[in-house]
C-alpha cells in the first residue's frame, strides 16, 4: 500500500459518512458501506479524522525528523523590495505587520534590500518599524533577476538564520521567493491575507484564499525554517513612519552569481495603468453590453481621478487590455472607492475587490452577487444612471 | 528544438459551490477543465512549433483522470504526452510538486530548450511550481511571459510586470512562466481529437521518475494546512431601487463618493 495522506481503518468505519461530510475538498466517498480516500484531492488537513466517532482514521503522516537546528533561527525579516530606488508600498506594509508579529514573538524586526544606490532607504525602514536593515548595494542588483536576487537573498538566510522571511506578492516577490524556498528546502505560502504568530507553538499561521476565494487555509511551517510567506499588497495597513525611531544599518558585500537574463527594454507608458495601486476604480462588467461603452466609464474614472478596472468577461471579448482586469485571474486592488457598473460578482471577481474600502454597484439585477459586499447598491439600469452621473459631476467640478 | 509544456487539471473554479451548512468544497458536477494559464502556456510551444519546428511534450502530475487534459493538448498539436502519477504524490505541496515535475521533465530530456507553465493554477493560485521547477532544473527562470521569440540559442521576451512591459533576453535552456496577455490559445482540430483519443498515455509514478520518497507527497511538504473555513462574509449595506428614481440614486452615489472626499 503506497502512501496517503490518511489511513482508513476499514475494520473500524462503519459507514457513518460522518468523514465524509467534515471533508473540505470533497476528496472521500463511499464504497458500499465504507469510506473510501481519493488519495489525489486530500491535502492532509486531518478534518475526517477528527471527525471520526470510531477512530477509524488515521494521519499517516510520519513523525517528522526535526531540523536539529530549528532554535538558530531567530527574528522576523520583510524583503523591502524597491524599484530604482523607491521602496514599494507593499514593504510598509509589511513592516508594520511584521512589527506586530515580531512584538508577540518577542524577537527583533529586520528589512533587507537588494539593490543599487538604495542606502537612502534604509532610514525609512527604520522609521517604519524596522530594528535592523541589511543592505546589498551592488550594480548586479541595480535590476531584478531571478537568480541573481535568489543567490543573494539565500546567502543572506544562510549567514543569519531568520526565522520568518515575509515579502509582498508582487510579480517581483512571487517569483524569486519561490526559488529561494525550494533552495532553502523550506515551505512558502503564497498570496496570504491574514498572518500571526500563534501562541502555543510560537508558529507562523498563514491564512490565504484557495479556490478561487471558495475557501479559505490557514497554514504552517512547523519543521523549516526559514516559515516564508508573501502577502498581498493593500491586504495590511502601513503605519505612521516614526523618524525618532532607532535601528541599525548593516552593510553587506556579497559575491555574487552572473545574471542569466538581462533586460534590454522597459516600457512604461501613460496608457500602462497599475490597477492594484489605484485609490478610485470605475468598473464595469458584461453590463456594459458592448466595448464602446466602457469609454463612459472612462470618462467618469477621468473626472474623478480614477482608473478603469473590467471583469474577466469585457476582456475575454477583446473591449480591453487584461491589465485591467479586477478578479482572481486579473488584479487584486484595494482602492478607497470601486464602483462596479453592470458587474453581477462573480466570486472571482469579488475575490479580487473585496478589499476595497467602499463598494458602489450599479445593476439591474436585484439577486446579483455583488449586492451581497456593496456599501451602496442600486437596483437600476447603468445606462439611465452612468450618464446622469457624469453630468452631475460635471456641473459640479465647473461650479467649483 | 525541445519545448515541454506542463499543464494542471484543475476544478472550473468559477463554478466550484461550498456546501453553506458545512463550509466544504462541492466538487458534484463541477467540470474539470486545463488550467486557462496553461492553455496560454501551451499555446506559445504550439507557436514556436509551427514558426520554427520543434518537438512539444506536455506534461501533468495529478490523478488517472488528468489523462483528459494531455489528450486535449495533443488534440492542439503536442507531439507526446506523460502523466505523472502516483499515490506517493498525494498530499504534495508546491516544494514536493516542483521536485517530483522536475524529476519527470529530467527523464523526458536532461536538457530541453524551453520549459513553459502557466503563470498560476486556478485552484491553488500559488505562483510558485514553474519557478520552483527551475530550481531544481537549475535553469533561468522568466516569470510573466506575454510573447516569447527565439534565434541561434537565444530567446527574446516580453513580460508583463506590475507597471509596464520589460524586454528581456536571455540565452536558452529557461523555465517560462506564462501571462493571459499572450496570444489566444488555438480550438483542437476535430482530425486532432480523433488521433489523441487513441493515443496510449505512458503514466509515470515517483520511482520511474526516481524520485527521493522522502521528497515526494505529504511527507516531502514543509507546509501543513492548519484548518481551513470559509471566507469572512461582508454584508451588503446601504440598497435602493433606482429603476423608478434613478436621479435619488445618482444622489446618492454622489453623496458616498463626497464622504470618501471624491467629486
Amino acid at each position: 500500500m503506497a502512501d496517503t495522506p490518511i489511513i482508513i481503518d476499514s475494520g473500524k468505519c462503519r459507514g457513518c459518512k460522518k468523514c465524509i461530510t467534515a471533508c473540505p475538498f470533497d476528496a472521500l466517498y463511499m464504497e458500499g458501506k465504507l469510506a473510501v480516500l481519493r488519495p489525489e484531492e486530500c491535502r492532509a488537513c486531518n478534518a475526517c479524522v477528527k471527525a471520526c466517532p470510531f477512530f477509524a482514521i488515521a494521519t499517516n503522516a510520519k513523525e517528522e525528523v526535526k531540523q536539529a537546528d530549528l532554535g538558530d533561527f531567530k527574528g522576523i525579516w520583510v524583503f523591502a523590495e524597491q524599484h530604482h530606488g523607491q521602496v514599494q508600498e507593499v514593504a510598509y506594509e509589511l513592516l508594520s505587520t511584521g512589527r506586530r508579529l515580531a512584538n508577540d514573538r518577542g524577537c527583533e524586526l529586520a528589512a533587507v534590500v537588494l539593490g543599487h544606490n538604495i542606502t537612502d532607504s534604509a532610514s525609512y525602514l527604520i522609521a517604519a518599524g524596522a530594528d535592523k536593515v541589511y543592505v546589498v548595494d551592488q550594480p548586479e542588483l541595480a535590476e531584478y533577476e531571478a537568480n541573481v536576487y535568489t543567490d543573494a537573498l539565500n546567502q543572506l538566510i544562510a549567514k543569519y538564520k531568520p526565522e520568518v522571511i515575509l515579502a509582498g506578492a508582487t510579480a517581483v516577490g512571487r517569483a524569486f521567493f519561490a526559488k529561494v524556498a525550494v533552495r532553502s528546502r523550506t515551505g512558502l505560502t503564497a498570496d496570504c491575507t491574514a498572518l500571526s504568530i500563534d501562541k502555543e507553538s510560537h508558529l507562523l499561521h498563514q491564512t490565504r484564499p484557495a479556490f478561487g476565494g471558495n475557501i479559505m487555509a490557514t497554514i504552517m511551517t512547523p519543521n523549516h525554517r526559514p516559515q516564508m510567506a508573501t502577502v498581498r499588497p493593500k491586504v495590511f495597513k502601513m503605519m505612521t513612519p516614526d523618524s525618532k525611531r532607532k535601528g541599525a544599518t548593516l552593510m553587506e558585500a556579497l559575491q555574487l552569481v552572473a545574471a542569466s537574463t538581462r533586460i534590454v527594454r522597459t516600457e512604461r507608458n501613460a496608457m500602462s495603468v497599475n490597477i492594484s495601486e489605484a485609490e478610485i476604480i470605475v468598473a464595469g462588467g458584461r453590463g456594459l453590453k458592448k466595448a464602446e461603452n466602457l469609454e463612459q466609464l472612462k470618462k467618469l474614472a477621468d473626472l474623478i481621478g480614477g482608473v478603469v478596472g473590467v471583469s474577466r468577461a469585457c476582456v475575454d471579448a477583446g473591449w480591453i487590455s487584461a491589465a485591467h482586469q479586477v478578479g482572481q485571474t486579473g488584479r487584486t486592488v484595494c482602492p478607497k472607492i470601486y464602483l462596479a457598473f453592470g458587474i453581477s460578482g462573480a466570486i472571482q471577481h469579488l475575490e479580487g475587490m473585496r478589499a476595497s474600502d467602499t463598494i458602489i454597484a450599479i445593476n439591474n439585477d436585484p439577486n446579483a452577487p455583488i449586492f451581497g459586499i456593496a456599501d451602496l447598491g442600486i437596483v437600476g439600469d447603468l445606462f439611465e444612471i452612468l450618464p446622469m452621473l457624469i453630468e452631475a459631476v460635471e456641473s459640479k467640478t465647473k461650479r467649483q | 528544438m525541445h519545448i515541454i509544456v506542463c499543464v494542471k487539471q484543475v476544478p472550473d473554479t468559477a463554478n466550484v459551490r461550498i456546501n453553506p451548512e458545512t463550509n466544504t468544497l462541492m466538487r458534484e458536477g463541477v467540470e474539470s477543465i486545463m488550467n486557462p494559464f496553461d492553455e496560454y502556456a501551451l499555446e506559445e510551444a504550439l507557436k514556436l512549433k509551427d514558426a520554427h519546428g520543434a518537438r512539444v511534450t506536455v506534461i501533468s502530475m495529478g490523478p488517472p483522470q488528468a489523462e483528459v487534459v494531455l489528450r486535449e493538448a495533443m488534440a492542439r498539436g503536442a507531439d507526446d504526452v506523460v502523466l505523472l502519477t502516483d499515490r506517493a504524490f498525494a498530499g504534495a505541496d508546491t516544494l514536493a510538486t516542483s521536485y517530483a515535475i522536475a524529476q519527470a521533465i529530467k527523464k523526458v530530456n536532461a536538457k530541453p530548450d524551453l520549459v513553459l507553465f502557466g503563470k498560476q493554477a486556478i485552484d491553488g493560485d500559488t505562483a510558485q511550481v514553474g519557478p520552483g521547477v527551475s530550481e531544481f532544473l537549475n535553469v533561468p527562470l522568466v516569470t510573466y511571459v506575454k510573447s516569447i521569440t527565439v534565434s541561434d540559442g537565444t530567446f527574446t521576451v516580453e513580460t508583463q510586470m506590475d507597471e509596464g512591459v520589460d524586454v528581456i533576453e536571455g540565452r536558452m535552456p529557461a523555465v517560462m512562466t506564462v501571462v493571459k496577455e499572450a496570444s489566444a490559445p488555438r480550438f483542437a482540430s476535430l482530425s486532432g481529437w480523433m488521433a489523441a483519443k487513441k493515443t496510449a498515455i505512458p503514466r509515470w509514478g515517483a520511482k520511474d521518475v526516481g524520485a527521493a520518497a522522502a521528497m515526494c507527497g505529504l511527507d516531502g511538504s514543509p507546509t501543513k494546512v492548519v484548518k481551513i473555513f470559509a471566507p469572512p462574509t461582508k454584508t451588503g449595506g446601504v440598497r435602493m431601487d433606482g429603476r423608478e428614481e434613478p436621479s435619488a440614486a445618482v444622489e446618492a452615489i454622489l453623496k458616498a463618493l463626497q464622504d470618501k472626499g471624491v467629486a
